[in-house]
């Protein structure tokens, strides 16, 4: 019994980093120019989320803070509350210097232009 | 040696067919949740707190109604730029209409209910209607 104890108290007092991960759910389409990720990360804002491009790797990961209302307990659920995080992998046709990200209300949109040369092009054919 | 590509056993591919058939068709059952949105419920003796994941929605397109002792939340969630000519690699998020209805264990009180969205989750204070709250009884000795 003391033994039980002391182990539900290490896990409680441990940093959030062990905190639970899920997987958000994207969108990826691609139009002429460019290449759009939509994310769904419900609790997460400008602030607590970071996109990383390593490589050709881009990285999401959103921090998400526990939910906990005062005075209230939780009597039923649904949903767990955690981190989200995910990894995709781009193609060098991208330019890296102009990757936009903007974060609306829990959905995270990132845009990713085409480099110039894999934009597609038009080949004029001439009469021979 | 060469290798023995003729000793396959057919019956081991129709399992690795099958295996890999469902592995593709298991992403299509994925975005479409029978469930839309999933809530948490937090409770005292003053009412409730309903927490819904509800991530890129126009508040314009959310309806919250009361009744006695549900609670419905309903709207549509809609993609905002979509265009013809856009070619989809992967759609696992959730679009088009959804309604969710859920039953407290008291009567709302439907004046006093508020409502915030923010970062995509949306929540519903619903206080129970004072006539519902528990009365303390107090016990006479003699």
């Amino acid at each position: 019994m003391e033994k039980e104890k002391a182990k539900t108290a290490t896990t409680t007092s441990l940093p959030a980093k062990n905190r639970k991960v899920y997987v958000p759910k994207v969108d990826i389409y691609e139009t002429g120019q460019s290449m759009v990720l939509i994310v769904d990360m419900p609790g997460v804002d400008e602030k607590s989320v970071d996109v990383t491009l390593d490589r050709n790797v881009l990285s999401i990961h959103g921090r998400v803070e526990p939910e906990a209302f005062e005075g209230y307990s939780l009597a039923y659920t649904e949903y767990g509350t955690g981190d989200f995080q995910r990894a995709f992998t781009v193609s060098d046709e991208i330019d890296r210097e102009k990757i936009e990200a903007v974060m609306k209300n829990g959905v995270l949109k990132i845009t990713l232009h085409k480099a110039e040369q894999a934009k597609a092009r038009k080949i004029a054919i001439t009469a021979g | 040696m060469l290798p023995n590509i003729w000793q396959i056993d057919p019956f081991r591919e129709l399992m690795r067919l099958r295996n890999e058939m469902n592995r593709l068709f298991s992403g299509f059952s994925y975005p479409f949740e029978e469930v839309y949105p999933l809530v948490n419920i937090w409770m005292n003796e003053e009412g409730a707190i309903v927490t819904a994941e509800l991530p890129g929605i126009n508040m314009d397109k959310l309806d919250i109604s009361i009744l006695n002792d549900t609670v419905t939340i309903s709207g549509s969630r809609e993609d905002e730029e979509k265009k013809v000519e856009d070619n989809y690699h992967r759609k696992e998020r959730m679009v088009g209409k959804f309604s969710r209805t859920l039953q407290l264990p008291f009567k709302i009180n439907g004046d006093k209910v508020e409502a915030r969205y923010e970062r995509g989750i949306l929540k519903l204070i619903l206080p129970r209607e004072e006539a519902e709250k528990p009365k303390k009884i107090t016990i006479k000795s003699n």
